[in-house]
């Protein structure tokens, strides 16, 4: 028997839960079809999620592609049916080639499993971050470097912890609904170990009491903790936070059954959310908004 | 003797590959160490390598952690390999944060030069800074002439000499302190 899967018409980080919500009811081997006909927008983080929630099927899932043409354009050209095809069965008519137009999307859907992997996300990135960050989000050029860095560390989450590649996209959109601004997205999901199980393989690891997905999560992006006895380890997403804080940006981390966030003003999520739908893995997103005219990045 | 290590370089040699001029990740941090250690190693006893990031785009705080906290511990460390000292060079805005995040994580501090002048960057406590900014600025002297020159005690400036010398900020050349990057060292 097949299980039907809707996507919901925007799928974003907050709408994905939905998706989760339906899987999650059933085993690890049910038959899905991925209903994603009237999806007519996703975000980076969306799209890199449904590439993620395939590969924690047992059973080959079946994806049916969005039926408005702009929206299939989108998706190609971010890049998601050339991955897509590798993790799901896809029904639908789709673009079998990515078309040159103009783009907002800064790095297409890429896969990480490898450093090298990362050496190339950030090279192909830094130009166009260059000009976005300075020129769109009207951001200092400091702000520049930062995000390549913040970008080279929360791919190597998966590199160093995951335990099978995952992918990132990156992009740029102004983010009418929720925040009348411009904004810089990176979104980087996989289906690996998660960040409960990456730690509990820390040599000598005693649980807490409270030992569950969300103290994981406090632990590793709060306090810095990483399975690795290294002391210079874990500055990587801390690295992220000083980023995203600086530059009045989000973070936010889901695994398991967990998202922490590091929440600015101008956003009204919790900074810890528990009790969702399992996911396994990490799912990571960060957002930089643009610069409010006449007031720095609201600092 | 001065050695001079080209990171970029180093880094090209090792990812064999010419396209990337950032210091990212973890792996590529240790590769490039390993290979600095080589070179390092090549060299006569008490070597100064001037470790010059001028051309390297940007580097990440996994790879600053490697290279820059990683080398530094290791020669400051009882079982140091040998007596090497470190001058950083082409240090830029760029690079800063995750070289100082580093640095500060572990309580670490380097020699930095910039402008054609040297200053310590990093973790040290005060009498450790006054003491080797008083040696940079007179030369090479003894414990009695930098305790002259910060107004301290001769012990006091002994000790954070000695302080110094063991985190390879200031060599003993002759008898005398020299703070590296002096150009008497």
């Amino acid at each position: 028997m097949t299980h039907v899967i809707t996507v919901p018409p925007s799928l974003d980080d907050f709408s994905f839960e939905q998706v989760l919500e339906q899987v999650a009811k059933l085993p690890d081997d049910a038959k899905l079809l991925v209903d994603a006909r009237h999806a007519r927008w996703a975000s980076p983080y969306g799209l890199t999620a449904l590439l993620a929630l395939a590969q924690t099927r047992a059973e080959r899932p079946t994806l049916a592609v969005p039926e408005l043409e702009e929206t299939l354009s989108y998706w190609a050209r971010a890049a998601f049916f050339q991955h897509a095809e590798s993790v799901y069965d896809l029904t639908g008519s789709y673009p079998k080639r990515r078309d040159a137009g103009e783009s907002n999307v800064l790095l297409e859907i890429t896969p990480i499993a490898k450093s090298d992997d990362v050496h190339d996300v950030v090279g192909r990135v830094q130009e166009q971050a260059q000009r976005i960050i300075k020129t769109e989000l009207k951001l200092e050029s400091k702000a520049i470097i930062g995000f390549a860095m913040t970008l080279s560390e929360i791919c190597q989450n998966i590199i160093e912890h995951a335990g099978r590649g995952g992918w990132v996209a990156v992009q740029s959109y102004r983010w009418t609904k929720r925040l009348g601004r411009r904004v810089v997205v990176i979104a980087v999901c996989d289906a690996g170990l998660g960040f409960r199980r990456s730690l509990e393989s820390m040599p000598g690891h005693l649980p807490s009491a409270r030992w569950d997905d969300a103290a994981a999560l406090e632990e590793a992006v709060i306090r810095g903790v990483s399975r690795f006895r290294d002391r210079g380890r874990g500055q990587g997403l801390a690295g992220a936070r000083n980023y995203v804080g600086r530059w009045n940006g989000k973070l936010s981390v889901r695994s398991g059954t967990a998202r922490i966030s590091i929440v600015p003003s101008w956003d009204d999520d919790v900074p810890l959310a528990e009790g969702l739908s399992p996911f396994p893995g990490a799912q990571v997103q960060v957002i930089i908004p643009e610069a409010v005219p006449g007031g720095g990045s609201e600092r | 003797m001065m050695n001079h290590i080209d990171v970029s370089s180093v880094l090209r040699q090792t990812l064999a590959c010419d396209l990337y001029s950032n210091l990212v990740t973890r792996t590529t941090g240790a590769a490039v160490r390993t290979q600095i250690e080589q070179l390092v190693s090549e060299s006569r006893e008490r070597a100064l390598t001037v470790i010059d990031f001028s051309q390297v785009s940007m580097i990440d705080f996994s790879c600053a952690d490697e290279i820059v906290a990683k080398l530094l511990m290791r020669y400051a460390s009882d079982d140091a390999p040998q007596n090497a000292y470190f001058l950083f060079r082409g240090v830029s805005d760029d690079h800063w944060d995750a070289i100082e995040t580093v640095l500060e994580r572990h309580g670490l501090a380097l020699a930095l030069e910039d402008d054609g002048r040297v200053r310590v960057v990093g973790v040290l406590t005060d009498d450790e800074r006054r003491a080797w900014e008083a040696t940079y600025r007179i030369g090479p002297a003894d414990a009695d002439e930098v305790a002259f020159a910060t107004g301290s005690d001769t012990a006091h400036a002994r000790e954070a000499l000695d302080a110094l010398c063991r985190r390879r900020l200031v060599m003993q050349v002759d008898g005398h302190y020299v703070a590296v990057g002096d150009r008497h060292g």
